[in-house]
């Protein structure tokens, strides 16, 4: 046991860590420094200490986009060019994306460009919802049958069928490649230790870089079109299953290893007859995140040409109709919520549904199946006859958007100043203070603090790491933008907290409040925060607060969540006991709930600022001046080097929070006996 | 024909087919490969690239319009996965284009016709409370009316995205104005702080473009810099600021049409009408209302365009 750690652990069970004297001091002076520093530096004449100076610059940048520039150009591996295998792989996502937007949305097709001529209608829109529903029966029962059907009837009465089916062929593309690529890297993860370890800072990187990082170098390689934004999406979704495979692999039951051992099983039926299906509702966990981060990046693939609603929501967005793009954008939660509910349907379906039937014959067997592909004919028929059963007609479509376009005018005509009012307090009192505070330290103190915090909680290797992660943001150049980053997180992290925490508290002891904020968090998580941005820039002017809102709401879910689990999980006994000693409720929850549940709310807060620092790029859209704004502008100039390197800062300053707070969860558990480890 | 042999198989084919044959069957072209053309995400791209696609269509050319960013497209036109660009704006696209066109692997089909134009603007309310506008030295006079706290006292001037340039800076530097400048970062997020302050006629002075719908929803006027000169923007001593450069408004420029540089062998008949496409800034400014005001379909205002415009479009096929 270190020192510290004991120290800690003496201090009793206060849920609160002491601050010893150390920490004390060391905040002392950061607050001197930040606060005196330019006079300091002015006093002994180094600039250096404020300011990075341009000439200790690395190249790193230009440096990446010289390589970027020789891979797309020049290198070979003798037979052919690295570019011609990223187009190789392009071409093989491309064929089967072409089909599967073909069957829902083009038709079969002939001939290029404006000559082709649709040979075959796409499937309508009777037979995708009654197949959605089949599905949904298949999973679960009817009431899931009538949730997803709903969700596909609400797509064609809203007008949004046409996008909703271009998004969802992408999404069928997207999710089988993501789902099988996590779980092979996850099935060699889980055989060979080493690449496990080599594998997952990979991972780290790929959840924590800016999409907006990458779209470039993806752009040269893949080319122009979908084919380029489903490949972002994948290596954006795809990082959850490698961790998930490689989990619930390890977590099978040895006994049903060592019931395969004793079967003789070959290396090959071990994995895919044995440890694959045991696995499977783990595996499934995984498949609905892919899921939903696809759908997450639906905005940021229209971008780059993936068409469909996440273009629907940017193109009214730029026209400022804000009705339509909040309509886009809650089709895009509707898909979401139905794609979501059927694959944990099917995560949590139990196989033996299927055997009670296998006596009966095979049309019995297959009635469902049967039903939908007589639909789909019965839909293709009929829809020669009459379109409405090919599609659904305009004249029937409903719309809001004239709705939601008055009410944002109401608020803003009359709630302004009220809103203006609360947002210049909050400016004034919270958000400049902790600007000017951490931009006021020298870097070199910067990486000291990081560096020491790093020794607390994980001795030297966690300091090293801490170290040089924050030595590479100095050296790029690139401090006072990763400052104005910690900041806007910082303080976005704080307010989501704020409110999370307790709402986390208030949905895990009441259950009706449970379920209310569960479709709320994930309503905010799933809703592209384009659609609230604008209304949001309307309403508090373009600026630091407006990005803070925005932060807020979309790194609001982990910190409920996280919360909301931890405190349900407690020990139900501890809680007798409490009971019988007296508590009173309050008592229950400060004393035995609330400390117990503290690890698991710390890994909330790194979760949510995990997902502050991803939704950074997003909010460079309204203007702000940090690393988000760096990323974008690369994007804009196509500066491949300058793009991945403040991607980079990004993602290491999530990495350096996230290590410290993993860290210190572990030595919260530990203090309370959650976890073995006494060392 | 292939495609009709297949086509006839089913039920459509027969009206498909003749469809096809009624098309009126242009004179040969040079390639039946689908010229690519970009669409970006702003009205006015999509009316010009959607009006070109349709008057090489009716030549006889393949078209096939993709998607793609108006910057990381060029990557795509140097490598000819793309192949057409219908606007690249002299005041956002010209560092871009430039770039591009050094490489030789893509080359600038001429001007539109379409002039852009950038400037300080605000709405026609303001008027009252600022005698003297549009005159610059006037609205200096009443920077303390756009005041917010954030800038308090000085005016709040909202500028483009940073990545749009645009030396707002430099201008209020140069020309000692009372303003701060405020980065937008999208210019959806530049229009919607307008339409706000519009509703609720509050002060507002922004960096609007046109063509664009803005300037023709909104009552108001560009502001009146001392007008720009290239002398201007690189020669200090130019201007009322004998120290700095910037003292003058923004350029106003032509919207450049470019290609892949391949374009011109492998399609020159279509190499020539792009060149030839012109387009006046009332005319595009009138289209760009009727579809992002009037919510009218993009398909049925170019339709529109190309029925009353018939001589003039036929003549950048001849």
């Amino acid at each position: 046991m270190t020192a510290v750690a004991a120290a800690s652990r003496e201090a009793g069970h206060r849920w609160v860590a002491p601050v010893p004297a150390f920490w004390f001091a060391v905040l002392i002076v950061t607050v001197l420094l930040s606060n005196y520093g330019r006079d300091l530096s002015k006093a002994w004449d180094a600039r250096w200490m404020v300011r990075y100076p341009s000439g200790w610059k690395l190249p790193i940048a230009s440096e990446i986009s010289a390589a970027m520039k020789w891979l797309v150009e020049e290198a070979s591996f003798g037979l052919f060019t690295f570019r011609e295998m990223t187009r190789g792989i392009a071409w093989a996502i491309e064929v089967p994306y072409d089909l599967a937007l073909a069957l829902l949305s083009t038709g079969l097709m002939q001939g290029l460009g404006s000559d082709a001529v649709q040979l075959v209608p796409p499937l309508s829109w009777i037979a995708v919802t009654l197949g959605v529903v089949a599905l949904g029966h298949y999973a679960r029962d009817w009431r899931l049958a009538a949730l997803a059907g709903g969700a596909f009837v609400y797509l064609a009465v809203f007008g949004q069928w046409d996008s909703a089916m271009v998004t969802l062929a992408s999404i069928a593309i997207a999710v089988p490649i993501g789902v099988a690529g996590g779980l092979l890297l996850g099935i060699a993860a889980y055989r060979a230790p080493w690449f496990e370890r080599a594998i997952m800072p990979v991972l780290d990187l790929m959840q924590t870089i800016p999409i907006f990082a990458y779209l470039v170098p993806i752009l040269f390689l893949f080319g122009f079109g979908p084919v380029s934004a489903l490949v972002a999406t994948i290596i954006y979704a795809m990082p959850p299953m490698v961790r998930i495979a490689t989990l619930s692999l390890k977590g099978v039951d040895p006994e049903i290893v060592d019931f395969g051992v004793m079967a003789g099983c070959t290396p090959r039926q071990m994995m895919w007859r044995v440890l694959v299906p045991a696995a499977g509702p783990g595996l499934m966990v995984g498949v609905n995140q892919v899921i939903m981060l696809s759908l997450n990046m639906v905005i940021i693939a229209s971008m780059i040409g993936a068409g469909g609603l996440g273009y629907d929501v940017l193109a009214s967005l730029r026209r400022l109709d804000i009705g339509a793009g909040l309509e886009a954008g809650i089709a895009i939660v509707v898909l979401a919520i139905a794609l979501d509910r059927i694959s944990q349907a099917l995560a949590a379906r139990r196989p033996d549904h299927r055997e009670s039937g296998a006596e009966a014959g095979l049309i019995a067997r297959h009635r469902r199946l049967l039903i939908v592909i007589a639909a789909i004919l019965g839909a293709f028929l009929l829809g020669r006859l009459a379109p409405v059963f090919q599609a659904y007609p305009d004249a029937y479509t409903v719309t809001t958007a004239a709705f939601w376009e008055s009410l944002v005018a109401w608020l803003n005509v009359n709630l302004f100043d009220t809103l203006e009012a609360i947002k210049t307090a909050l400016l004034t009192w919270f958000l400049l203070p902790i600007k000017r505070f951490l931009l006021g330290i020298p870097w070199p103190w910067g990486i000291v603090v990081v560096t020491l915090a790093g020794w607390h909680f994980g001795r030297w290797k966690l300091a090293l790491l801490c170290a040089s992660l924050a030595g590479f943001i100095a050296v790029t150049g690139l401090w006072p933008k990763a400052m104005t980053t910690v900041y806007l997180c910082g303080a976005s992290v704080i307010i989501a907290s704020a409110i999370g925490i307790p709402l986390g508290i208030w949905a895990a002891l009441s259950q009706r409040a449970g379920k209310v904020i569960g479709v709320v968090i994930d309503t905010l998580q799933t809703l592209p925060s384009f659609v609230y941005l604008i209304p949001v820039v309307m309403l508090f002017r373009v600026g630091d607060f407006t990005a803070m809102i925005a932060v807020v709401l979309y790194a609001l879910a982990p910190a409920i969540r996280y919360t909301a689990h931890g405190i349900r999980s407690v020990d139900g006994q501890l809680i007798e006991a409490g009971i019988v000693s007296g508590c009173t409720p309050r008592q229950l929850l400060t004393r035995i709930r609330l400390p117990l549940a503290f690890p698991e709310i710390l890994l909330g807060i790194n979760q949510t600022i995990m997902l502050a620092l991803s939704m950074l790029v997003i909010t460079a859209l309204v203007g702000t001046r940090d690393l988000g704004q760096e990323v974008y502008i690369a994007l804009t100039k196509a500066d491949t080097g300058r793009g991945l390197v403040a991607g980079l800062a990004v993602a290491f300053i999530a990495i350096i929070a996230d290590r410290l707070i993993s860290a210190s969860a572990r030595a919260a558990r530990r203090r309370y006996g959650l976890e073995g480890g006494h060392g | 024909m292939k495609t009709l042999t297949i086509a006839k198989t089913h039920l459509t084919g027969i009206v498909l087919g003749l469809a096809l044959a009624v098309t009126p069957a242009m004179a040969e072209v040079e390639s039946k490969d689908p010229i690519k053309m970009t669409l970006h995400d702003w009205t006015g791209q999509l009316l010009t690239t959607n009006l070109m696609a349709e008057v090489l269509k009716n030549a006889g050319y393949n078209v096939e319009l993709v998607q793609a960013d108006y910057i990381a497209q060029f990557a795509g036109l140097k490598t000819g996965d793309l192949h057409v660009a219908m606007e690249i704006w002299e005041t956002t696209g010209r560092e871009a284009m430039d770039e591009a066109t050094a490489t030789g692997k893509v080359v600038n089909a001429g001007s539109t016709g379409m002039q852009a134009i950038e400037e300080w603007w605000y709405p026609a309310y303001m008027k009252e409370a600022c005698p003297g506008l549009p005159d610059w030295q006037a609205l200096n006079d009443c920077a303390e009316e756009f005041a917010t706290p954030e800038t308090a006292p000085m005016g709040r001037y909202l500028g483009a995205p940073v990545t749009w340039g645009g030396f707002d800076d430099e201008r209020v530097e140069a020309l000692e104005m009372d303003f701060e400048v405020v980065h937008a970062g999208t210019d959806a997020a530049l229009f919607a702080e307008l339409q706000s302050a519009y509703q609720r006629k509050a002060p507002i002075v922004l960096w609007v473009y046109a063509p664009h719908w803005a300037p023709t929803k909104f009552e108001g006027e560009w502001v009146e810099f001392p007008p720009y000169t290239k002398e201007c923007y690189e020669d200090a001593s130019w201007g009322s600021n004998p120290d700095a450069a910037y003292d003058c408004g923004k350029p106003r420029g032509p919207i450049w049409k470019v290609t892949w540089a391949g374009v011109k062998d492998k399609w020159p008949g279509a190499y020539r009408a792009i060149e030839a496409f012109n387009i006046s800034n009332a005319e595009m400014g009138a289209m760009v209302s009727a579809v992002d005001l009037d919510k009218r379909p993009l398909e049925e205002v170019v339709a529109e365009w190309m029925a009353k415009n018939e001589k003039h479009w036929k003549s950048w096929i001849q």
